[in-house]
């Protein structure tokens, strides 16, 4: 039973970050120039530094599945990623004053701080790990714009995003200490997806009794419209 | 990770590897009722997998006690709530229902794993079914408990599958919880990190409730 599959998507990003070819061939994959240009600039976000580490690491070594810190670096890295992706979101959304419900305005402000504080653990554990991802440029003035309504949808797509991000990744976590952090970040992210959920008119449970993962292609495909050059 | 408090001082030293979507999606059909494909693969797989479930099967009696006393506060509470209506009616059937979904799945898993079910505790919810305020509260605390409980034992999964399973539980667990958090006019979430609290202080906490 768990000699199975090799992860279908879990090791993309790892892929990518090592090896030209294989970045090539997924950006044929993903289509067109638009979306080629906005994953170099999250590769840029989460991946570039991670590049030179792998410089050194070998082949062999890799294979043999001896790069355990290595491969939590580039978890925590992506949902370093992530995180400051939704605390950049939630910053812009409350500095813009475009949510005028009382109570949605304090739930905005909470996740902000949630978010604030998830950056600053994984950017902590990014360095003792090796190098930390750098923050993504992006750009949500166009949400901001469309008014409070798609501002809420927007932040339920993107917890509910995040919970299935940190979900697909838990089973890929070497080390215990980071598996019980990124579980305890996880709930929260899945708290944060029910109650937008439950302000824009959505079912708390859109998985039903069981939440659903998301695998690293599936999550950076929907986060890359808001990375910007 | 930065914060010690953070990391369960419990942890064994167990090495979790890769969960594949595929084994997700295993455990997904193993939800629904049907058994890892054993009928199929025979007796050997299936001493196999109830080693490696070993200590597995413990986490899960232990969270299917949970998910049974979950699942009988929300069918209590749905006859006997005074005045219950509303969203806190609507969410009370979601959860209701999730909850028992959450038992036949853990029931079923035990049994694949070749453990034996535990039986559903005797409850007693004493008045916590006096007005909706009451039942609202101690539903907050049935579902922030049981998301402590979850992060806590998830660690020590040693099964890839089960882990993704409970994960997928334990999701919706905290989904639950700040439904009615939000309901309360309550924080959503108790801070930034939901805690992972050892099974006994989980037990402690639920002991009330539980008779017999």
């Amino acid at each position: 039973m768990s000699k199975t599959v090799e992860p279908e998507s879990g090791s993309a990003l790892e892929e990518l970050t090592q090896d030209a070819s294989s970045r090539k061939r997924f950006l044929g994959m993903v289509g067109g120039a638009g979306a080629a240009g906005a994953l170099t600039m999250f590769l840029a976000a989460c991946g570039d530094d991670d590049e030179k580490d792998s410089a050194g690491t070998s082949g062999e070594e890799k294979k043999s599945g001896g790069g355990g810190a290595k491969s939590d670096l580039e978890i925590v890295n992506y949902a370093l990623t992530l995180e400051y992706l939704e605390a950049q979101f939630y910053a812009d959304v409350l500095k813009a004053g475009v949510v005028t419900d009382k109570a949605v305005g304090e739930a905005a402000k909470r996740i902000h701080e949630n978010e604030e504080e998830h950056v600053d653990a994984l950017l902590a554990t990014a360095k003792k790990l090796g190098t930390p991802a750098k923050k993504p440029k992006a750009s949500f003035q166009k949400v901001i714009d469309g008014g409070e309504k798609m501002v809420l949808e927007t932040a339920a797509t993107v917890e509910n995003l995040g919970a299935a991000a940190y979900l697909g990744q838990a089973g890929r976590i070497k080390s215990k200490e980071i598996l019980a952090a990124a579980l305890a970040i996880h709930t929260v992210e899945g708290r944060h997806a029910a109650a937008l959920n439950k302000i824009v008119g959505k079912s708390i449970v859109p998985d039903g009794a069981f939440a659903k993962p998301a695998s690293m292609d599936e999550v950076l495909k929907q986060v890359k419209p808001f990375l910007v050059s | 990770m930065s914060s010690s408090k953070l990391v369960a001082p419990e942890l064994a030293s167990i090495e979790i590897k890769g969960m594949t979507r595929h084994a997700f999606m295993m455990r997904s059909a193993v939800a629904a009722g049907s058994v890892y494909g054993l009928s199929t693969v025979g007796p050997f797989v299936g001493r196999a997998i109830a080693q490696e479930g070993g200590g597995d099967v413990d986490i899960l009696n232990f969270a299917l006690t949970l998910e049974y006393l979950e699942t009988a506060f929300y069918t209590e509470a749905l006859k006997n709530v005074q005045g219950l209506g509303g969203e806190a009616k609507q969410i009370a059937e979601t959860l209701r229902d999730n909850e028992a979904e959450h038992v036949d799945a853990l029931t079923a898993t035990i049994k694949d794993l070749g453990g034996k079910p535990v039986a559903a505790p005797g409850v007693d919810f004493g008045k916590a079914f006096a007005n909706q305020k009451s039942f609202l509260k101690t539903a907050q605390t049935f579902e922030d408990l049981g998301v402590s409980a979850y992060n806590g034992a998830a660690p020590q999964i040693k099964s890839k599958e089960v882990l993704g399973a409970a994960g997928g539980i334990v999701q919706v667990e905290a989904r639950h919880a700040a439904a009615i958090r939000f309901l309360r006019g309550q924080p959503i979430t108790p801070g930034a990190f939901d805690e992972p609290l050892e099974k006994q202080a989980v037990l402690d906490a639920a002991a009330p409730f539980i008779k017999g």
